[in-house]
């Protein structure tokens, strides 16, 4: 039995099916009462490390989520795919806003550090603020290798081989543990918490801490400053032909 | 499928029950035995009303008085202990857990099942079906221990819900599995018959069916063939006949079959055929099946004739006792119709959603088609519905869930409005969208036709409606009983009396019975509570008169009886509609304005129907009778026919008054 641990982050982020609303005052988008769920790339991190544990290459998944309470809900749909325990960092529903990749991955490197975890997997970034910054900055933390945007992982001893999806093809990374690793979307198809398994996620223990326990300020040098709707897209229009389509390109002056 | 006949073989098989049992109110009806019963449907649905409970719970159940709130308006009573205030069952846990479990089923639904490619194969994809073993959606009521979920009915009921928004067909598969096929085991099997099955029935491993209708025995329970005949050495029964329009009867590996087996009577010893239910396994041997039959709905479902050629039955095998197995069926069916009800409320919901989404988009006129009345009004209808439905469904499951045994009318009403309701929305759905929902890429045809059998499985409505009228006679009849005799001793009984007169004279002189709801509703919805008493003593008036007229008979009066029922549908409703917005309103959740106004109009509307009606038997008619409260679940204008018959219109005479205000009617209104 391995003796690795992994630290697998999950963020609870408005379901993808959910149409966005910005609120009237422009401070952000409404959360009230809407929908939310597992990012669905933190969902293929959890699927990798679960399946590693199956292959008994690690021995324990830890699944960590940094928000407001209802991250417990998130949380157990970690455990309830087969993590083994949970921790929430709990930052009140006020100061969520100022949650960014930097104040994260200056927790997960606390975390990782204090689990002694050999390998952390994450998403390679969140379906809300699609930052993809959070993976990056916390290998920097911690001053280990990293394997972003990974579509296939393999794992043997402390190697860790990395198939990256990057612009015109694959990338393959040999990487030396610990290290971070963040997923793409073709990484795995990522499974369903069954009920019986959210039964007996039930009786798996969720941590609860704060960021200062970890002696981690969550202070912000973003403000934000104003979030609106994307412009309308206009309709488009049928052309006959090559002159025609060129007339109207000049006409808006395209070319 | 085939519990739709079940109601008759049970009210038949338990009439023959019923003979050796006391009936006290049989007096009042001045029955001897249930073959006086002038028709058959009639004695199914008494029958089957006092066969619930075993003989000795009904001796302390009269004694007791019911908690039911269906049986208490018969009588003109406000049993508001069931009903008030809206109950809630689950402690913080189950809800946590409930909540979890919401949404991953949803997701299974709406990634992985497709509805149109199931209703095309007709069967459930294969991929989908394992997803769905692996789901646990096999074993929602299972206890955890035995490899199920654990779930208790309300949480049940919010889960069938999900599956009922998605695809009534996969509904059907999960339903005839395990809320019929294997809930035999669950609540009567022995611990080892528990051990044995449950966990490979909850995974999915195994399917389950439950087999009672067979080709020569629809109705007429007491003519099934399948027999179970016990060996000499008392080790097994052999089991030799076939059924007929099994959910899941090419697929199952485990039945619950009902066959005729001699039993001895213990005190008379004479050797009587009586009903067993057996736990059959496929792999006994000599269990084969026919082909799937070709269905207007519900096409993913399997439903096959089963034979049963010389299968070996161990006697371990015998669920429940031998003899006692219509006790058995009648459990199974009325645990399980709250689920109908709450599966139909969700599909109500997603018909509703569909309805909007085009209506919100879609340009007529120059406008977008939702800010025409027209449509406004079909879809605040079809709100109302839903809302009502699903006010019952969880109802009648928080009841079971706290432990009451009285709620066999509920259950029924549950059913019958939920399985209309859907129909009309349904219905009501397809017009808004136009050519667009009599199309079969949106999905909503195939809806109309999954929804056409649950009007006529589990109980046809009619049957159902029945039940209902006549179970609440029932317990109105034994109050006249008592007031019966009372009335040959009366010094003894002056109280009784004098109550009595009291009340029923408040009631003529159109006083009221001093029934209030104030203080039980919240007070914004008043106005309504008032409306439901004032329809409750009108109904209660109804009952009333109508008994002391046709005492026994009135079990043949079954346009009556018809009309009993809707208005009993009616008024639970309205209660059961109150009870939630009050306590939408007290709690303060942010729809309960919404929920107020969904009340108010559907207490309005049915109360204004009661009215129009007074007006017309206490004018014209001599012999009043009683027309349904709220229509729209009828021909329109159907009910107003009646009033015009100057006898009841069952016998020659009247019929003829019937056709030729038929006539004048469509003269008049087309």
């Amino acid at each position: 039995m391995a003796e690795l641990r992994a630290l697998v982050g999950v963020k609870r982020v408005i379901d993808y099916a959910v149409k966005i609303r910005v609120k009237p005052d422009k401070s952000g988008v409404v959360t009230d009462g809407v929908k939310h769920s597992m990012n669905p790339f933190c969902e293929i991190a959890v699927e990798e490390a679960v399946r590693l544990k199956e292959k008994k290459l690690l021995k324990e998944v830890i699944a960590v989520s940094c928000g407001p309470k209802q991250c417990q809900e998130t949380l157990r749909t970690a455990l309830a795919m087969g993590a083994d325990r949970g921790i929430h960092v709990e930052v009140p529903e006020g100061e969520v806003e100022k949650l960014g990749p930097l104040q994260v991955s200056r927790v997960l490197a606390a975390l990782a550090q204090k689990e002694k975890v050999g390998l952390v997997l994450l998403g390679k970034q969140a379906i809300d603020d699609d930052c993809n910054q959070t993976g990056q900055m916390t290998a920097a933390m911690l001053d280990w290798p990293q394997g972003t945007f990974a579509s296939k992982l393999s794992l043997e001893g402390d190697k860790l081989t990395v198939e990256r999806e990057i612009d015109g093809g694959l990338e393959t990374v040999r990487l030396k543990l610990p290290a971070v690793v963040t997923a793409d979307l073709r990484l795995n198809e990522p499974r369903y918490a069954t009920l019986p398994n959210i039964m007996k996620a039930k009786k798996k223990k969720i941590e609860m801490m704060k960021p200062a326990d970890l002696g981690v300020d969550t202070s912000s040098r973003v403000a934000v400053l104003s979030v609106e709707d994307p412009p309308q897209r206009t309709a488009g229009l049928k052309v006959e032909s090559v002159e025609d389509l060129v007339a109207k390109l000049k006409e808006a002056g395209h070319v | 499928m085939q519990t739709a006949r079940m109601v008759h073989k049970v009210g038949l098989q338990l009439l023959r029950q019923g003979r050796a049992r006391p009936q006290s109110w049989c007096s009042f009806w001045g029955l001897k035995t249930a073959r006086n019963f002038a028709n058959k449907a009639t004695e199914v649905v008494l029958d089957k009303t006092g066969s619930v409970s075993s003989a000795k719970d009904k001796d302390t159940q009269n004694e007791m008085e019911s908690k039911s709130f269906a049986v208490g308006m018969f009588k003109g009573q406000l049993t508001t202990e069931q009903v008030f205030p809206y109950p809630s069952v689950l402690n913080e846990e189950q809800m946590q857990f409930l909540k979890e479990l919401v949404g991953p089923v949803s997701r299974f639904f709406e990634e992985v099942n497709n509805p149109a490619k199931n209703d095309s194969l007709e069967k459930v994809e294969d991929s989908t079906m394992q997803g769905l073993k692996e789901l646990g959606a096999f074993g929602l009521q299972v206890p955890s221990e035995l490899g199920g979920v654990g779930l208790c009915n309300t949480q049940y009921a919010r889960l069938v819900e999900i599956v009922g928004m998605h695809d009534l067909a996969v509904g059907i598969v999960l339903g005839a599995h395990q809320s019929i096929g294997f809930k035999g085991i669950l609540l009567f099997g022995t611990d080892a018959q528990k051990k044995k099955y449950l966990p490979k029935l909850a995974s999915g491993e195994n399917l389950a069916a439950f087999c009672l209708t067979e080709p020569s025995s629809g109705s007429d329970a007491a003519s099934i063939r399948t027999t179970a005949v016990p060996s000499s050495c008392g080790k097994y029964f052999t089991l030799n006949g076939s059924k007929l329009w099994i959910s899941n009867g090419g697929l199952a590996e485990v039945f619950t079959v009902f066959a005729k087996t001699p039993v001895k009577d213990a005190s008379s010893g004479a050797v009587k055929e009586k009903i067993t239910a057996f736990v059959v396994e496929r792999s006994f041997g000599g269990v084969t099946n026919g082909p799937g039959e070709k269905k207007m709905g519900i096409k993913a479902s399997n439903t096959a004739e089963v034979y049963f050629d010389g299968v070996q039955v161990p006697a371990e095998n015998v669920l429940g006792e031998v003899g006692g197995g219509f006790k058995v069926a009648m459990h199974i069916l009325n645990n399980g119709r709250f689920g109908m009800a709450a599966a139909l409320a969700g599909t109500m919901k997603s018909i509703i959603a569909k309805a909007v989404d085009h209506a919100a988009n879609r340009i007529q006129f120059g406008d977008k088609i939702h800010n025409f009345g027209l449509i406004q009004e079909k879809l605040a209808r079809m709100a109302v519905l839903q809302y009502v439905t699903e006010s019952m469904a969880y109802m009648v499951s928080s009841n079971m869930d706290q432990g009451f045994k009285d709620f066999q009318i509920e259950a029924a009403i549950s059913k019958i409005f939920g399985s209309e309701a859907a129909w009309t929305v349904t219905d009501e759905c397809i017009q808004i969208m136009g050519g667009m929902g009599f199309m079969q890429e949106p999905g909503v045809e195939k809806v109309l036709r999954d929804l056409r059998i649950f009007r006529i499985f589990e109980g046809t409505n009619d049957i159902l409606r029945l039940f209902v009228a006549l179970q609440g006679c029932m317990d109105k009849g034994k109050e006249l009983t008592g007031l019966g005799k009372a009335l040959k001793n009366p010094f003894g009984n002056a109280g009784l009396l004098l109550g009595e007169a009291g009340k029923q004279f408040r009631r003529r002189a159109g006083l009221g019975s001093g029934l209030s709801l104030s203080g039980i509703v919240h007070p914004d919805l008043s106005r309504s509570g008032e409306l439901a008493v004032g329809a409750l003593e009108q109904f209660a008036t109804v009952v009333e008169t109508k008994l002391i007229k046709f005492k026994k008979e009135i079990v043949n009066e079954q346009f009556l009886l018809h009309r009993l029922a809707d208005s009993a549908i009616d008024l639970y409703a309205m209660v059961v509609v109150l009870s939630r917005a009050s306590r939408s309103l007290s709690e303060g959740h942010p729809t309960a304005q919404h929920e107020k106004m969904l009340c108010d109009t559907w207490c309005i509307e049915v109360r204004a129907e009661c009215f129009k009606r007074t007006e017309v038997r206490e004018g014209t008619v001599s012999n009043p009778f009683f027309i349904p409260m709220f229509s729209s679940r009828q021909q329109p204008g159907f009910g107003k026919l009646w009033p015009a018959c100057s006898q009841t219109p069952n016998s020659t005479s009247s019929f003829e008054t019937l056709k030729a205000s038929l006539r004048q009617w469509w003269k008049r209104e087309v």
